[in-house]
């Protein structure tokens, strides 16, 4: 009789639960994971590459495409390394719209998660309920930056623009009668700030929903607690960050720990957890849910408050305004030196990062004084924790891969850049 | 009412018979009859399954926050024939390495069994086409064979994927069998019979009469075991969507995995029947004994009939996409820990204090 061995499986490129291009090479004993080995590099797009040959502002595109669901955070990674190497400090209205943005972009980030990974674990009603409240959002998007993903919003010393007074409305079609319309419409009638202080309201109550259908289920606790556990020493070896890193049970945000931007203004808490399985750090993304709602609040206050420059009045990074440039030479100058070759970076080196909404995502740029970087490097969250794909399912069964890979919450654009 | 419409039948049929015996020997006029209900049967339950396929898109859309297929026809009524000839128009691949002859046949032994079961089963009082003494055992025979054709997919298709999600679905069945055979052997000693119409007729009487009280725990371990049996989520491990692809019928397409698809929402149908049958009293009113409805308009409500039958179905199939729409999947370990330490331990209790209550001659089972 033949010797029983194990057998490989190819799970992936082409999965349902592949969340994108992920292929792994499982190697099983019957159901139980022996060995698991990501391959990456089917969504190389040579971001790093593409931006030594583009001045500097050209590049702020690429960033959002890098982790397609939390695209204004790869933005603000990299802004903040030009605006270093520049030594600026974007105005004070604009480092709040940041910091709001960021939040809304967590929620964006971690909706997205919460959807995915309930479909992968089979609760398949999480993923339409979590593109419910995502669709809100996006229109802020949309609403300030024209595009529903991929903003380019953030600019070296502030942001694009500020932001709108109306929000974009429904109008009566085949579909929806005037008064779907008007229902539809009801928190669209005021400013940005209004709908997006309407949904801050709305939120928490969704949120509860949302952990009514799993947080006590018992098939859900039996599908995440104890699976793919990492130990807090373990968890900082790997170079984890970010929610896998607290639902390990250590403290680290940069928000908190290198406060950028107003962060040091804002009130809230970093919530951590305990065990560092799969159940921990889905209570953790939780929470942060509702922390970025709390964030969001005061920036929205703060906001209404204080009116003023968006970004900086110093036309070598940011345009002028068109209404200039009608009657100003110089304006004109400006304009067309800008978004020819760009501006120069002074010589040397920077380091930034931002507590993204999958962890640590960070810039390293160097600069030779040309208007274009001498070398990008991206440092993506996602990286490190794809990497940790072997320990943390060796002995687990096929379908904790899974989970697994739901957990680590990523995303190819920013693993294979 | 009903009860006319049941005259009208039995003398057409009757009609029909002497017509052709008249012609015919009187085997062949048997034959022909029943062969002429087992079509009219199978051809409504093949509409049934085309329509659940639409109710269920609709109703987890609703619940979904959406609104499900809206295109086809007047409401998305058309969709199902829209998804027939969709799927009737595809051709079938038969991977290189598989084992043709398995490949074929295994959607046809998962489809057959679902639809023979019908033939035990009572649908209203007086109609069952196979009046079988031993309905119970035939019955028990049948839906344990349906996983042959699983288990033939996933080997027949020699892919990983649809060998994993086949030997999940074996061992699952081997678990769920027996839960499901402990139950039935409960409510074989409440009805004192093995034939589905005698265990109706015994739960004559109101709601209260009906088996699903004394024999609660029976009941929800057969409902879930039934959810179990049709590859429906939450254990379907043997699918498996997100970690094994489509499981055992990842390589068919086209006419065989519609077979595969009739066959599982056939199962739902015919679970949730049986359910019915031998936990909620069939054919029987929920409100036959209550006296002040009598002389009432709703006193048509009291008379047993197919419409009753086909409410408790429907609301049994209801449940079934609710728990599709609400829970998480199980993961396949698990499902082996439910049904082997908490399912059969229940139903061998819930046997033994039946037995007692039954020799003692206490409680509802006293008769």
């Amino acid at each position: 009789m033949a010797e029983f061995q194990n057998f490989t499986m190819n799970f992936g490129p082409q999965h349902p639960a592949a969340h994108g291009v992920l292929r792994l090479v499982l190697e099983m004993d019957g159901e139980v994971i022996q060995a698991a080995d990501p391959h990456i590099g089917l969504l190389h797009r040579a971001t790093e590459k593409l931006a030594e040959s583009k001045p500097f502002n050209q590049s702020i595109g690429y960033m959002d495409r890098l982790d397609y669901v939390s695209m204004m955070c790869n933005e603000h990674g990299y802004v903040l390394a030009i605006e270093k190497l520049l030594s600026i400090t974007p105005t004070v209205r604009a480092q709040y719209i940041r910091v709001m943005f960021d939040e809304i972009t967590r929620i964006l980030n971690h909706l997205l998660w919460l959807g995915t990974h309930g479909l992968d674990i089979g609760a398949m009603t999480m993923f339409l309920y979590c593109f419910r409240e995502r669709e809100d959002l996006m229109d802020c998007y949309e609403a300030v930056s024209g595009t529903r993903m991929h903003a380019t919003y953030y600019r070296p010393g502030g942001v694009y623009r500020d932001l709108p007074d109306t929000m974009p409305r429904y109008q009566p079609s085949k579909w929806h009668d005037e008064k779907d319309v008007a229902r539809m419409n009801a928190a669209r009638e005021g400013t940005m700030l209004d709908f997006i202080e309407d949904f801050t309201e709305r939120f928490p109550v969704r949120v509860d929903e949302y952990e009514t259908l799993l947080t006590d289920n018992r098939i859900w606790k039996q599908r995440t607690v104890n699976i793919g556990v990492v130990s807090p020493e373990r968890a900082m070896a790997l170079g984890f960050s970010g929610a896998m890193l607290r639902g390990s049970g250590i403290e680290w945000d940069l928000r908190k720990k290198q406060p950028y931007e107003v962060y040091a203004d804002m009130d809230f808490d970093i919530p951590v957890g305990i065990n560092g399985d799969c159940y921990a750090r889905y209570l953790v993304r939780i929470e942060e849910l509702r922390q970025s709602n709390r964030i969001i609040k005061q920036c929205v206050k703060w906001l209404r408050e204080n009116p003023g420059p968006v970004i900086l009045d110093d036309h070598k990074f940011a345009p002028p305004s068109r209404v200039e440039m009608k009657g100003n030479m110089e304006s004109l100058i400006h304009h067309f030196k800008l978004f020819t070759e760009g501006y120069n970076v002074p010589e040397g080196e920077a380091y930034a990062a931002v507590e993204h909404p999958k962890g640590e995502f960070g810039i390293y740029l160097v600069s030779d004084g040309a208007n274009k970087p001498y070398r990008l490097k991206i440092r993506a969250p996602g990286f490190a924790h794809l990497s940790s794909m072997h320990e943390m399912v060796e002995g687990h069964m096929l379908a904790d891969v899974v989970a697994v890979i739901g957990t680590q919450d990523i995303v190819f654009g920013e693993i294979d850049r | 009412m009903a009860e006319d419409g049941i005259a009208m039948l039995e003398s057409l049929y009757n009609s029909v018979e002497s017509l052709l015996l008249e012609f015919l020997p009187e085997l062949w006029v048997e034959l022909i009859l029943t062969a002429v209900q087992i079509v009219i049967l199978v051809v409504v339950i093949i509409i049934c399954v085309a329509f659940l396929t639409l109710l269920e898109r609709k109703i987890i859309g609703y619940m979904q926050n959406r609104i499900g297929p809206n295109r086809v026809g007047p409401r998305g009524l058309l969709q199902p024939f829209a998804d027939t000839i969709k799927l009737l128009l595809k051709e079938v691949i038969v991977p290189d390495r598989s084992n043709r002859f398995l490949f074929i046949i295994a959607p046809l032994l998962s489809l057959t069994p679902a639809l023979a079961t019908w033939a035990v089963i009572p649908l209203f009082p007086g109609f069952v086409i196979a009046d079988v003494n031993a309905g119970l055992l035939y019955v028990l025979a049948l839906t344990s064979l349906g996983v042959y054709g699983v288990i033939l997919a996933g080997w027949a298709s020699n892919s990983r994927y649809a060998l994993l999600g086949a030997m999940r679905s074996a061992a699952q069945i081997v678990a769920y069998e027996i839960a499901m055979g402990f139950a039935l052997v409960g409510v074989l000693m409440a009805g004192r019979s093995l034939n589905l119409g005698d265990i109706v007729t015994a739960q004559e009487g109101g709601v209260l009469s009906w088996f699903w009280l004394p024999l609660l725990p029976l009941f929800l371990v057969y409902f879930i075991s039934g959810l179990a049996e049709t590859n429906r989520a939450p254990f379907d491990v043997a699918e498996g969507e997100s970690e094994i692809v489509a499981g055992f019928h990842v390589e068919y397409s086209g006419a065989a995995f519609a077979m595969f698809f009739l066959g599982e929402y056939a199962n739902m149908i015919l679970i949730s029947a049986l359910t019915a049958v031998m936990f909620l009293g069939g054919w029987e009113s929920a409100f036959a004994g209550w006296t002040f409805l009598a002389g009432t308009p709703l006193e048509f409500l009291q008379a047993p009939s197919l419409a009753w039958l086909a409410v408790k179905i429907a609301f049994f199939l209801f449940c079934f996409l609710w728990c599709r729409a609400t829970f998480p999947r199980y993961r396949y370990d698990q499902i082996m820990r439910l049904g082997w330490k908490v399912f059969i331990p229940v139903t061998i209790v819930w046997i033994a204090v039946e037995g007692v209550m039954v020799w003692l001659k206490v409680g509802p089972w006293s008769v």
